[in-house]
């Protein structure tokens, strides 16, 4: 059981790598490679599945590996397969399989074949180990790789505009998702004391015991919980991200936002519902949130004049019901709902652009001039003020930008005096009596003991919104970000137990990966002089091998589950008291705008339309 | 022209708008044409370095794929120095040459357009496009959506301004948010010139400045203008104007700029410290673009070269069957090129002939139930007739998928939860036994093969609509007369006669139109074909030609016939008239075209990658039609991808000469017609359509990102009208990188055979057409039928034309020389084992 557990959860690993090592013209071998382990994969699960219903749907667990290791911490692999993994992993096997068939002769020719498909692969992956995980750290790292291939698979044609515009969209909601479940961890060690794993989650009388004595922690981690299941499945009030992310080819779009992907955040409510089950202000306002999103987006899905859109808001609509499905306890019914729901909308984006000839044909034969539709009735004040608001899409796009972006933005052009060498400089002095006095801690009164961890967090908290809304210069905006993780790493050293190997940990492959990513920036201004922000520079167009490297390594600055930093990113939240609130929520905030500020960078200067136009101008709009 | 003093012209500005905007119509109407029409009236080369630097297109190729062609022997050294003597004279030889391939491809200057809208990003920090495009665009495909949304644009039946005005006066919330911009908008008779003078201020900007904003979207103005001008293209009507449309951005931009700054930002023109350049002002041309002319002189007659010298040292081998066994006509489209060629080879006694695939029958067309009516012939032309479809009994397919209420919240609930889990069976089977379905767009659903025409007019009083319903006996006998003359079929007709049309089967492609037969407007050629047969064999049709000399035997009949281009299937009509001995010989001859287009579809095969060559040819065959209805197939066919060639002549003239399917071939005879009165026809239609489509491919092949589509995989349909990027792109014009990715990019050449004299007279004739010529748009050769010597058209004459290459290879075993290679082949002899 171990070996097929360990290969379901490896293989679409395995396979990512393997075709990576394929040279990029031979399309058959890297499509065959392709539909080869999916289908090896999807084996491996009827193995799995065959014991589980052997066992009477006995559900299955699996703790696999310690990563790491310390005095009251410990982070562990962990597998866990109940109906609902069952169900996913069936479905993803199943999409994924007919997709990748599909896209092996679709993709022919396309720049970048190679690329859609160890993408793909990538997100097989992801979207494997989040739905076959045991506890919340292994379904983090899963999380994370969906995030990043989505945004990567939404960029595809990342020498346009608006691809890769819509993909830092959309990259930056997930975010909001990742920082949920980073607190959802943080709460849960204090709750438990451990990293708890999704079996003992089911066991009611541990959970309630626990749940009895810190009743606010349990409503906190059910409420972050939500938090990244509503980005993740776009539900209101992220719901504007989903059309836009129709932006890839057609077969990807179908596969991850008509149905996979989008249904992850429903898969999440699902995982921990045994947890949740018991409060009914969450299952509240999960029926809420539900409602809410389905009424606007089939509003939204009504107007919508174009075919994309259309199918990823009533899809939408489905889910918000799906949502509430969860919160009333309808498991198999939710289930259901998901898979048709997924092969639906999977089948109407392939088929979307027959729409043309099939309407036409039906208009042609059966037209009437003005078709009535129920909001005729309604009055027209009424009818004309719902109309706009589902054309605009309720605003949701906007508010993002209003309360979220712009007010980070304005705050971060206030610290434009952050790079003046004083500051720097006594930015750095700062830090290293921070160091030494880190040394002399016995010393120094209690009270200012317990609040320097958080002094030290909101400076490196300036540092990186500095670094997001840096306009030009790209060096900055990257050290920055590198020093922001030193500054959370000095801040949390003066909590107890944060020891050396943690350092090592934490700042091990930020450091490395820092110098690299430094190195590139260099090696790319000293060949081309133009290296800023300012504007979209999409030199992967020349430079393809500067792309994926310095893609790297922005990824393990970003605590991406490649480099021990990830692992390290978890000790440093396991080291944040319960009761330092402001601190947790410094620091992940901080690796929100980690992440955005990282993302704009290389978005910035490996992506969009490339400055030099010999091969022709690309419009922003096209 | 812009700019002119007098200060600003409203009326003037829209009509240069309309002439320089994409005019490509919605996609149900799509039809090839010169992308860059608007610098028709300007040289070729001289257009295109003008279309660079005002637009920013680019219109070569790069300098490296010159060189690599040449180092790949696709442009011939000799050709190339020919060019340069031509043009730059034998003694600065050595100059030239160097600079062709010294030449680096340079990043182009900013184009004229959008320089002045570019100072809201300079001066002011804003970028106003990305605040209005994606609105200004959702409104405008919502108002003009033929069928998408469920919820319709209320009171879309009203015209565009006051739909909007009725939104913004009824609605809680109105569209606009600024006080300012919500009263201009309700503003009973609002100018286009006050809106103006608050963003702009400088009356000498407003052209210049319009002009930047509409070509920040060519897409979406580009179809607004082509609807206001033929509003008859969208089944259900709107009503809006380029003017509604400048008028409500304007309007937007003003919002933006108010929501932002509040209402006290000063207007552009006062920031504008340089004035921008006057768009339409003269342009330098530079020494790189006279490289790109020479190369790209070089690249075009590398291949005419071949061509020439293949037509001219031909043995002339004037046997021709004695026993007609029987005659086909096609369509001259490029794709029914090489079908020809295969059912000669097939059945040595047979001729076949070309002519624009509406077979010169023009009419509209009503299917049963039909609540429209379709033109079916070329497009310039207007029909006064209609021909309607009688007793269809086929039943047309649904698909719950494309279903509307699909998307409704309840509705929706259900169908996840019971057709939801079918909709995967649906999709594995899509994947792994494609078949035709709901979602196709088939050739065969044009005319139900079973139900009757309306052809035969007997009382002219019967109309629909100011239509006459079908033709009366002279105006048939007019049509068919005019078809057999032109294509000097008058003596030695053969038992049976087919006219076959041509259309295309796909799926998923929302260029569908562009692949049926651009002589029917698009649609496919069924119902022309079986009209002009219906005509040819009515006896007193065949009364009227005898006495204007065309003696057609009683034994002769017309059967009606449609070739499906991607499926390679050829579908028979109203057989059932056939005598008894011709349909005997009919079911031969179809026994014989079925093996002819086993073999077309194995030589098609050769650019698929899917599709293995070697394989036996009714098993290649079976592939390609299911490739026809894959619906992962982005490339169901190449279309006239390669095209390159229209040859004007007899049969024998190109019978031995392998053109893969390269040349658009129109049958004539010059024998028939020494006057050139039917050339005359013929000419002006060759022009713009063949040429129209040659260059559209020529423009999508080398801007694809801006005067073609792009890549079609992430395409979006907007509206049912056109396709986008994603949610919030622009319209995109032009061909999709699928269709035009194996196009090489060379102009038409027109090969005439007839006397240079005759021809220079007959296209001198009309202007329109004469225009092509002399400006080069198309390149025109002329051969002497008599002394086949051939003859350039260049500066208004015709110049004897000497080839470069003087032999021409032939090929013994062409079936295996076509299956080994992918790329286009060199023109070569077909060894006659027949004839």
């Amino acid at each position: 059981m171990t070996v097929v557990i360990q290969l379901l959860v490896l293989l679409p690993l395995l396979g990512f790598a393997v075709t990576l090592l394929i040279p990029q013209k031979q399309e058959k071998l890297i499509a065959r490679n392709t539909v080869l382990f999916i289908i090896l994969h999807f084996l491996t699960l009827c193995v799995l599945g065959f014991f589980w219903v052997k066992n009477g749907f006995e559900v299955i667990n699996l703790k696999e590996i310690t990563l790491f290791k310390s005095v009251g911490y410990e982070f562990y692999i962990d597998f866990y397969f109940d109906e609902a993994s069952f169900v996913y992993l069936f479905l993803g096997a199943f999409i994924c399989f007919l997709i990748s068939q599909y896209s092996r002769y679709y993709m022919h020719r396309e720049e970048g074949y190679k690329r859609f498909f160890s993408t793909f692969l990538f997100f097989y992956s992801g979207l494997t180990i989040v739905v076959s995980a045991g506890n919340l750290e292994t379904l983090f790292i899963g999380w994370e790789i969906l995030g990043i291939s989505s945004f990567l698979l939404i960029a595809f044609y990342r020498n346009r505009y608006l691809p890769v515009k819509n993909a830092v969209k959309v990259f930056s909601v997930y975010r909001i998702g990742d920082v949920g479940i980073i607190l959802a961890m943080w709460l849960s060690h204090h709750l438990w004391h451990e990293n708890i794993s999704f079996i003992k989650l089911n066991n009611y009388e541990i959970v309630h015991e626990h749940l009895a004595q810190h009743s606010w922690i349990g409503v906190g981690i059910s409420l972050l919980l939500l938090l990244s299941a509503m980005a993740k499945s776009a539900i209101f009030p992220f719901s504007s991200w989903l059309p836009r992310a129709m932006e890839g080819p057609t077969p990807s779009s179908a596969v991850f936002y008509g149905s996979l992907s989008v249904h992850i955040g429903a898969f999440l409510l699902l995982r921990t519902y045994h947890f949740w089950e018991h409060q009914v202000s969450m299952r509240v306002v999960v029926i809420i949130f539900g409602l809410l999103t389905a009424i606007l987006a089939t509003l939204s899905a009504r107007v919508q004049s174009n075919i994309k859109s259309q199918i990823a808001y009533s899809s939408l609509a489905q889910i918000g019901l799906i949502f509430i499905e969860i919160a009333l306890g309808l498991e198999i019914l939710a289930l259901v709902h998901i898979a048709g729901n997924a092969f639906l909308r999977t089948y109407q984006l392939l088929i979307s652009p027959s729409t043309v000839t099939y309407k036409i044909r039906e208009q042609f034969f059966h037209f009437q001039p003005r078709e009535k539709t129920i909001e005729d009735s309604w009055p027209k004040r009424l009818e004309y003020t719902l109309y706009i608001l589902s054309l605009k899409e309720w605003n949701l796009d906007n508010m993002q930008y209003k309360y979220l972006w712009n007010p980070a933005k304005q705050l971060g052009s206030k610290l434009s005096f952050l790079s003046k060498p004083f500051f720097i400089g006594l930015a750095v002095l700062i830090f290293l009596s921070g160091l030494v006095l880190h040394f002399f801690e016995d010393k120094v009164p209690v009270n200012v003991i317990r609040n320097i961890p958080l002094l030290f967090a909101a400076i490196g908290l300036l540092f990186v919104l500095k670094s997001f809304t840096e306009r030009k210069n790209v060096f900055l905006s990257w050290w920055l970000i590198v020093f922001n993780h030193c500054w959370i790493a000095l801040a949390v050293s003066y909590n107890e137990h944060f020891g050396f190997t943690h350092h090592i940990w934490y700042l091990g492959g930020v450091l490395v990966a820092g110098f690299f990513g430094f190195w590139i920036l260099m090696r790319l201004k000293k060949k081309e002089r133009k290296v800023s922000l300012d504007q979209f520079y999409g030199y992967s167009y020349e430079y393809k091998r500067y792309n994926i490297a310095f893609l790297l390594a922005g990824l393990v600055l970003a605590g991406f589950p490649i480099s021990p930093t990830f692992i390290g990113e978890d000790l440093v939240f396991s080291h944040i008291h319960e009761d330092q609130f402001l601190l947790a929520f410094c620091v992940s905030l901080s690796l929100i705008i980690d992440g955005l500020a990282l993302i704009r960078i290389y978005s910035r200067v490996f992506l969009g339309p490339f400055i030099k136009t010999y091969d022709g101008i690309v419009k922003r709009n096209a | 022209m812009i700019g002119n003093k007098q200060g600003f012209d409203l009326d003037h500005l829209v009509h240069e708008l309309k002439h320089y905007l994409p005019s490509q119509a919605p996609l149900k109407d799509f039809i090839h044409h010169n992308t860059l029409h608007a610098f028709q009236g300007d040289p070729f080369h001289t257009a295109l370095v003008k279309a660079n630097r005002i637009f920013g297109y680019k219109t070569y190729l790069n300098f490296g794929d010159y060189q690599q062609m040449f180092h790949d022997n696709k442009i011939s050294r000799e050709v190339l120095e020919k060019v340069i003597r031509t043009k730059k004279g034998e003694e600065n030889m050595t100059y030239w040459l160097s600079r062709l391939f010294e030449a680096r491809e340079l990043n182009y200057t900013a184009p004229r357009i959008g320089s002045l809208r570019e100072c809201w990003k300079e001066k002011y920090k804003f970028d106003l496009d990305v605040r209005v495009h994606p609105f200004l665009f959702r409104l405008l495909a919502s108002y003009l959506d033929q069928g998408v949304s469920v919820w319709n644009f209320p009171g879309n039946s009203k015209d565009f301004m006051k739909s909007l005005r009725d939104l913004e006066k009824k609605s809680l919330i109105g569209l606009l948010k600024s006080p300012r911009a919500k009263k201009l908008l309700l503003t009973p008779k609002l100018q286009i010139e006050k809106l103006l003078e608050i963003l702009v201020g400088d009356e000498s900007l407003f052209e210049t400045y319009t002009f930047d904003q509409q070509f920040a979207h060519p897409g979406w103005s580009g179809i607004v203008s082509v609807i206001e001008d033929n509003p008859g293209t969208l089944l259900d009507k709107r009503s809006l104007s380029l003017v509604d449309l400048i008028k409500i951005e304007l309007l937007m931009e003003i919002d933006a700029l108010d929501t932002h700054f509040g209402e006290i930002w000063a207007p552009l023109g006062s920031k504008v410290k340089v004035k921008p350049p006057q768009l339409f002002s003269p342009v330098r041309m530079t020494k790189n673009d006279e490289l790109k002319e020479i190369w790209q002189e070089a690249y075009e007659w590398s291949y005419y070269d071949q061509v020439i010298c293949a037509l001219k040292n031909q043995e002339k081998n004037k046997s021709v069957p004695a026993e007609r066994q029987f005659q086909a006509l096609f369509c001259i489209d490029d794709r029914e090129c090489s079908i020809r060629r295969y059912i000669e080879q097939t059945v040595p006694g047979c001729e076949t002939f070309s002519t624009a695939g509406h077979f010169n029958v023009e009419f509209y067309y009503q299917p049963e139930h039909g609540k429209f009516f379709t033109k079916v012939c070329p497009a310039p032309l207007t029909p006064k007739f209609l021909v309607q479809e009688k007793e269809n009994k086929s039943k047309k397919k649904r698909d719950f998928h494309f279903n509307r209420r699909s998307h409704s919240l309840v509705t929706g609930w259900f169908l996840t939860h019971t057709i939801g889990l079918w909709s995967g069976i649906r999709l594995a089977l899509s994947i792994f036994k494609p078949q035709m379905n709901a979602a196709t767009s088939s050739s065969s659903l044009h005319m139900d093969p079973a139900a009757s025409l309306t052809i035969e007019n007997k009382d002219p009083n019967h109309t629909v609509n100011g239509l006459q319903v079908g033709f009366t006996v002279t105006e048939m006998t007019d049509r068919v007369e005019g078809l057999l003359k032109s294509i000097g079929l008058v003596t030695d007709f053969a038992p049976i006669v087919y006219a076959i049309g041509h259309g295309s089967t796909s799926v998923n492609n929302t260029h569908y139109a562009g692949y049926d037969c651009g002589a029917c407007s698009g649609r496919p050629g069924s119902v022309n074909a079986r009209t002009a047969c219906f005509m040819a064999n009515h006896p007193e049709v065949r009364k009227g030609l005898a006495e204007r000399g065309i003696q057609i035997p009683d034994s002769t009949q017309f059967v009606g016939a449609l070739h499906d281009t991607s499926r390679d299937e050829i579908t028979y009509f109203d057989t059932a008239v056939l005598h008894e001995s011709n349909k005997a010989l009919h079911l031969k001859n179809v026994q014989a075209i079925e093996i002819a287009l086993d073999k077309n579809a194995k030589e098609r095969s050769r650019r698929f990658e899917s599709i293995s060559s070697n394989a036996d040819a009714k098993k290649v065959h079976r592939k390609v039609k299911t490739r026809s209805v894959s619906l992962f197939e982005p490339r169901p066919e190449l279309n006239h991808a390669t095209n390159a060639l229209t040859i004007v002549g007899r049969r024998s003239f190109t019978r031995q000469i392998f053109l893969d399917r390269r040349a658009f071939l129109n049958s004539f005879d010059y024998r028939v017609d020494p006057e050139g009165k039917y050339l005359l026809g013929i000419l002006h239609a060759v022009a713009p359509v063949c040429g129209g489509i040659n260059l559209e491919y020529y423009f999508s092949r080398v801007d694809n990102h801006n005067l073609g589509a792009g890549t079609k995989l992430p395409h979006n349909v907007m509206g049912l009208l056109g396709v986008a990027n994603g949610t919030d792109g622009d319209l995109r014009t032009g061909l999709p990188q699928q269709m035009i990715e194996v196009h090489d990019p060379v102009r038409l050449l027109v090969i005439v055979e007839h006397f240079p004299e005759i021809v220079l007279r007959t296209i001198k004739t009309n202007p329109q057409t004469y225009n092509w010529f002399e400006k080069n748009w198309v390149k025109l050769v002329a051969c002497n039928p008599e002394t086949n010597e051939f003859f350039e058209f260049r500066d208004g004459k015709f110049l004897p034309y000497e080839t470069v290459q003087d032999y021409t290879e032939t090929v013994s075993d062409p079936e295996k020389l076509i299956m080994q290679h992918e790329d286009n082949l060199p023109v070569f002899y077909l060894k006659q084992n027949s004839l």
